[in-house]
Parts: structure tokens; sequence; C-alpha cells
């Protein structure tokens, strides 16, 4: 069937509050407004005010909520309109999400699905725009994923909720309306595994989320210029799939790795090192990233594309690695 | 240990049981600090003496379904909420046999079984949890309460009233219990609030709120009875201002210069231990030996949880990274 990455997230949605009557989807604007990117339109005439349920601008309160119902029983999907205003909910998030099963010596659960737009592409400027997903991605006790596809926007949420853990999922703002087809079948999938999105042999291309086209579309042009990239979609950032990422590597000895975050301190400068410390004798090449220039994302469109990761960028960084 | 003449009336047997548990969470934290100076037990450890009337008052209030939510000032909580003494006094040693398998320490005792969720050090992050807690009961429709205790610290953070708004506007079943000691740290209410009135504040979303004198364990089990009767019924959240005091220093760490002794003394005038002895022996025909009884039982239960705690035995250090995840997917 024909749909779009708005319409897999939310029929990801309708299948966890049909099949499991302890799921319920909390935050800013999800029920009346319909969701402020249209996610969850038409959930809550389906479903009702208890379980698509609007809440204050209280992120902290909310998201802790999330917790804390998930400590009483309940299998609590959280929307925070953007990574961005997470930020407010940070101490929930990390200091307790994240902590109480530690600190409880394995007695305190927090089943708790926390999901939030990412990602910069649409001209909203710095506060509005940032990728700070690598830096959930810095915290045990935390899950992250990033759908980059249709199939993984459709089933990654129902595996989240399985999971006895937190689990933070990023959607790249951009990827909402992206349409293609998918099976009329199609659930839940694996959380735990990378996934080779074209294989290659001369460079492995290392990709997720917002980032995931980009690597594509330059594959595209490295395959008119004789180079064969294999592309890789990360999936996972929390914990990393690194024997598929080395497995690649192997395979085609030169690394290029494509980050919507700034480059310092960074997922890809995480991925790089380990790369360096597990694999450095299969590289031919220096390891290049292609990642996001160390400004707050302008809103002139010319220059929030300059700060991007580009298609043509990708492109250079991996001719650079083949030499 | 049988307490004679206090067990005759049902009336006396609740006030007995008040100060039977004040007495254990008091000569508790005095043995703490000798263990504590003694290098036994390090870390922050912040003591509840003087403010025992609301650990005693408030969680009989409860049943064992109900919920606890706690701060690092919790020693008092989680015994008065049945925490066994054992797995406290381990867990401040770091050991295995901790009720937090020594990953919490005195700032973050739980108790899954007995719904004691912390323990938490950060101030005011107890809130949403116990907002949470109450949203699964009552979306599960379960007559369930979940108490939560903070200090007048929290009330000055956004989550006091992200908290109270949205606790208000879904009628969460919550017992905000304000731990209202004067200071945050050094910082004395005033210094810190444009209106110092707590209950006004908490009022304003519609919660019905009160003030009680929580020197007075007698006053704090009625307002707590009540709240919950009220909260069981249906009527939402209630908001209790529990006005207390800190006899001792904020931490082990603090040189208390920001309250003058002569303050300190005169709120020891009002000690909630004496004061409900007086009571019950006005009241209740209580005599010496019951009040020696109650020691005797305290400090055999320190005797033996001292015991305990020094045989435990510490996790293994393989163990460092588990409960990170959950070991079951
Ligand atoms: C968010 C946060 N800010 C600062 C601190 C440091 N701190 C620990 S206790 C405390 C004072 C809290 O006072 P109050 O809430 O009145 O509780 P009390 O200690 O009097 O029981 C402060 C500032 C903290 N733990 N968490």
């Amino acid at each position: 069937m024909k749909t779009t990455y708005r319409e897999a997230c939310r029929e990801a949605l309708r299948d966890a509050l049909t099949r499991d009557d302890r799921v319920f989807l909390m935050g800013e604007d999800v029920g009346a407004y319909g969701g402020c990117f249209a996610v969850s339109l038409g959930l809550l005439e389906e479903f009702g005010p208890e379980r698509v349920r609007d809440t204050p601008l209280s992120e902290s309160a909310f998201v802790g909520a999330g917790i804390g119902a998930a400590l009483g029983g309940l299998r609590p999907v959280v929307e925070i309109m953007t990574v961005n205003f997470s930020l407010l909910a940070l101490d929930q998030i990390l200091n307790n999400a994240a902590t109480l099963l530690h600190m409880s010596g394995g007695q305190l659960n927090v089943p708790l699905v926390i999901r939030m737009t990412t990602g910069a592409g649409r001209q909203l400027a710095a506060q509005h725009s940032h990728s700070l997903e690598g830096w959930y991605a810095h915290i045990p006790g935390l899950r992250i994923l990033a759908p980059a596809t249709l199939e993984d926007a459709r089933g990654m949420l129902w595996t989240a909720l399985q999971d006895p853990d937190p689990v933070l999922l990023f959607e790249h703002g951009t990827l909402y309306g992206m349409s293609g087809e998918l099976d009329d079948d199609a659930g839940p999938v694996d959380i735990d595994r990378a996934a080779v999105r074209r294989p290659g042999t001369d460079v492995t291309v290392v990709a997720y989320g917002g980032t995931l086209g980009t690597a594509l579309d330059a594959a595209d042009d490295l395959a008119g210029t004789g180079i064969d990239a294999e592309v890789i979609d990360l999936r996972t950032l929390r914990p990393l799939d690194m024997p598929t990422v080395l497995g690649s590597v192997a395979r085609t000895h030169r690394l290029v790795v494509v980050d919507e975050g700034w480059r310092s301190g960074s997922l890809s400068a995480e991925i790089a090192a380990r790369v360096a410390e597990e694999a450095l004798y299969e590289l031919d090449a220096p390891i290049e990233r292609v990642c996001t220039a160390e400004v707050p994302i302008p809103y002139a469109k010319h220059l929030e594309e300059a700060a991007l990761p580009r298609r043509d960028d990708v492109v250079a960084a991996a001719r650079r690695a083949v030499g | 240990m049988s307490v004679p003449n206090a067990a005759a009336s049902p009336r006396a047997k609740e006030r007995t049981e008040l100060l039977r548990q004040m007495v254990r969470i008091r000569r508790f934290e005095e043995r703490c600090v000798e263990l504590y100076s003694a290098a036994e037990i390090r870390g922050f450890m912040h003591l509840y003496i003087g403010e025992e009337a609301i650990a005693a008052g408030v969680l009989q209030a409860l049943d064992p379904g109900d919920a606890v939510v706690s701060t690092y000032r919790e020693h008092g909580h989680a015994l008065a909420r049945g925490v066994p003494m054992d797995a406290v006094l381990a867990e401040m040693y770091g050991r295995t046999s901790g009720c937090s398998r020594g990953r919490g320490g005195s700032m973050h005792l739980f108790d899954a079984s007995r719904r004691f969720y912390g323990g938490n050090a950060i101030v005011g992050g107890g809130l949403p949890i116990a907002t949470g807690l109450a949203l699964a009961d009552k979306m599960r429709h379960r007559p369930t309460v979940t108490a939560c205790l903070f200090g007048d610290g929290a009330v000055a953070e956004g989550e006091f009233h992200e908290c109270l708004n949205l606790a208000a506007l879904w009628r969460l079943p919550v017992l905000f219990c304000c731990e209202n000691n004067m200071y945050a740290m050094g910082t004395a209410l005033a210094r810190s609030h444009a209106a110092t009135d707590l209950a006004l504040r908490a009022s304003s979303y519609g919660i019905p709120s009160w003030p009680v004198d929580a020197m007075d364990a007698l006053a704090v089990a009625d307002a707590a009875n009540r709240a919950v009767e009220s909260i069981r019924g249906g009527s939402g959240p209630c908001f209790l201002e529990l006005r207390t005091y800190r006899f001792r220093a904020h931490s082990m760490y603090d040189p208390e210069r920001y309250r003058a002794a002569a303050e300190v003394e005169h709120w020891k005038e009002l000690d909630p231990i004496p004061r409900l002895i007086a009571r019950l022996r006005a009241e209740d025909g209580f005599t010496d030996d019951d009040v020696a009884a109650i020691e005797a039982e305290a400090e055999s239960e320190i005797a033996a949880a001292i015991t305990a705690a020094e045989a435990g035995p510490l996790e293994p250090v393989e163990d460092l990274t588990r409960f990170v995840y959950s070991e079951q997917r």
C-alpha cells in the first residue's frame, strides 16, 4: 500500500492503542489539535481523551508522569514536540528514567516510550532545528531509536513498547512527508540491529534518521562515477550495533560517517573511535566525517543548507576515502 | 514486644504506634551519626531528627497498596513504610543486602514490594513521578493513593507548579506532603520565596490544602487521615503543609552558619517525641515502663541491623554493570 512516514507513525500508534489497553499517548496537542505534526490526527476521536491525553506545557511534569505511570503498570507513549523542548524534561529523562532500574538494584523497571522530532531542514532556526539524539545516546539506561524508513516508522513503536526499559524514538521532522510503498502486513521490527540499506564494495557510508536519504542519494551519485558505496542505517543509536558496521568496514576498508549532530563529541565521533579501536588495520584511508557545521542552525535557507550535511559533502568525503 | 498499659484501647494503640515509629527513627539516625563518624557509612547523609512526626503520622494513614515517593532525607519515610531496618542500614553500608543492592546509598532507598519509590536526590524530582503513579491508579480504577513527600525548597522549582496543576486538572489521587522545615540547606524560606504561605499557594491550584503543626504527631495523623479519606473519595489531590524543624544540620557537611543556636533550642523544646509521651501519659495511662519498652525495642532492632549490615556481603564487582538495562527483554 502507498503511505507516508507520518501515516506509518500514526498507524503504529493506532495499532499499539488497539492491542494493549495499558498503552496511552500523552503530550502537548496530541489530542484536539491532532498532533503538531498531525501524527495523532483522529486518534482522540477513536480512543477518547483518557488514552489520547492533551497535557499542559509542562515537559518535566508530563514526562515524569510518564515515568510514574510506567512504574504504576501502564505503557505510556509520551510525545515531546521537538527534541529542543525535551531539555526541559532532561532531568526526568536522565536522572529518573535512565537511573531508576540501576539505583533500585534492579527493582524498578521504567517501560516508557518517548517520541520526539529532531533535526533541521525547514528553516525553523536554532531553537527548533537541533539534532540532540547523540546526547541521549550518551546515556546508559536508555535505548535510542531513529526510524529512517516507512517500515521502521511503522514497526519500531510496538517493539519499543515491549521493552522493559525506557526507549526514546527520534522522528526526523523532514521525513513525515516521505511517501512510498509499505507492505499491508508490515508489523514490529527488530530494534537491535543496524541495516544494510544498499550493499556495496568500495566504501561504507554510515547514516541514520534524516541523513539516511542524503547518504543513499550520495551513493547514487557515486555509482555514476564508478564508486560502489555500501550504506548502513544505524537505526538504533544506543546500544550501537558495531558488528554490522565493522563487518562492512572489513569488506570495503573505507568509512564515511554522516551525522546531523555537531562534529565535536558527536555520535560520529563515537563510531569513528570504535572503528579505530577495533578495526584500525582494516582501514585503507582515514575515516571521514560529514557533520553539521559548528554553529546554531541559522534561519536563512542558504545558510541552513550550508550548515547541514549535504549530498555533495558525502560524495566528496567518499571520493577522498577511495582516493 | 508488648507494651502493657498503652495497648488498652484502640486509640492508645494507634498513638503508641506513632511513638514507636518516631523513637525507632530517632534512635536509628542517632546511631547513623556514630557510624558515619566511624566511616562505616559515607556519602551525603541527611538526618530527619526533629521531623519524625511527619513520617509516623503520614504513613500510618496509608494502606499497603498505596505508593510513597520520597526525597534524599528519607530514612524516616522508609522505616515508617516498613522497609526493614536491616535493608536500609545495609544499603548505607553499600552491601548487596541493602534495599538497593548498594547502588543507592542513603539518598536512594527503594523497595518495590512496599511501593516505596525512592529516595530522590533531585529537589522536586519526585513530584512528576508521584503524579504519574496516581495517573496510573486512576486510569486502572484502583482505589489507591500516592503520598509524595518533599521539602519547602521544592516549592520554588517549576516542577512543583507543573505537577500541582496537572494533578488538580486531572483530579489525581496524590497526597502532596510539603515538609516545611523553613530552610532549603542554608536558605530560609523568607529569603527565597516571595510568598511564604505554602498552603495558600497550593490552594491557588484549587487543591484542598491545610497547614499542620508537624511537631505534633497526632495533628499530622489527623490531617493525613482526613486528606487520604478525601482523596479515596475521588476529590483529587490534597496538600499538607507540614510545619516542622530539623534539629540537626542539613547534611553531615553543613557547618550551619545560617541560623542561630537559640532558634534551634527553641524548636527543640517542641520536640514531637516528649510531646507525644506527655499526651500519652495524661490521656492514655502511659507509664515509664511503656517508654522504656519502646526504647529497648528500638535499641535491639538497631543492634541487630548493625550486625546484619556488617555481615552483609559486597556486591561482586563483576556485577557492576548489572541493572543498567533489564536482564529479560
Ligand atoms: C534540583 C536540585 N537543586 C539543588 C540541589 C542541592 N540541594 C540538595 S538539598 C537542597 C535543599 C532542599 O531543601 P528542601 O527542599 O526544603 O528540603 P530539606 O532539605 O529541608 O528537607 C539543595 C538546594 C539538589 N539536590 N537538586
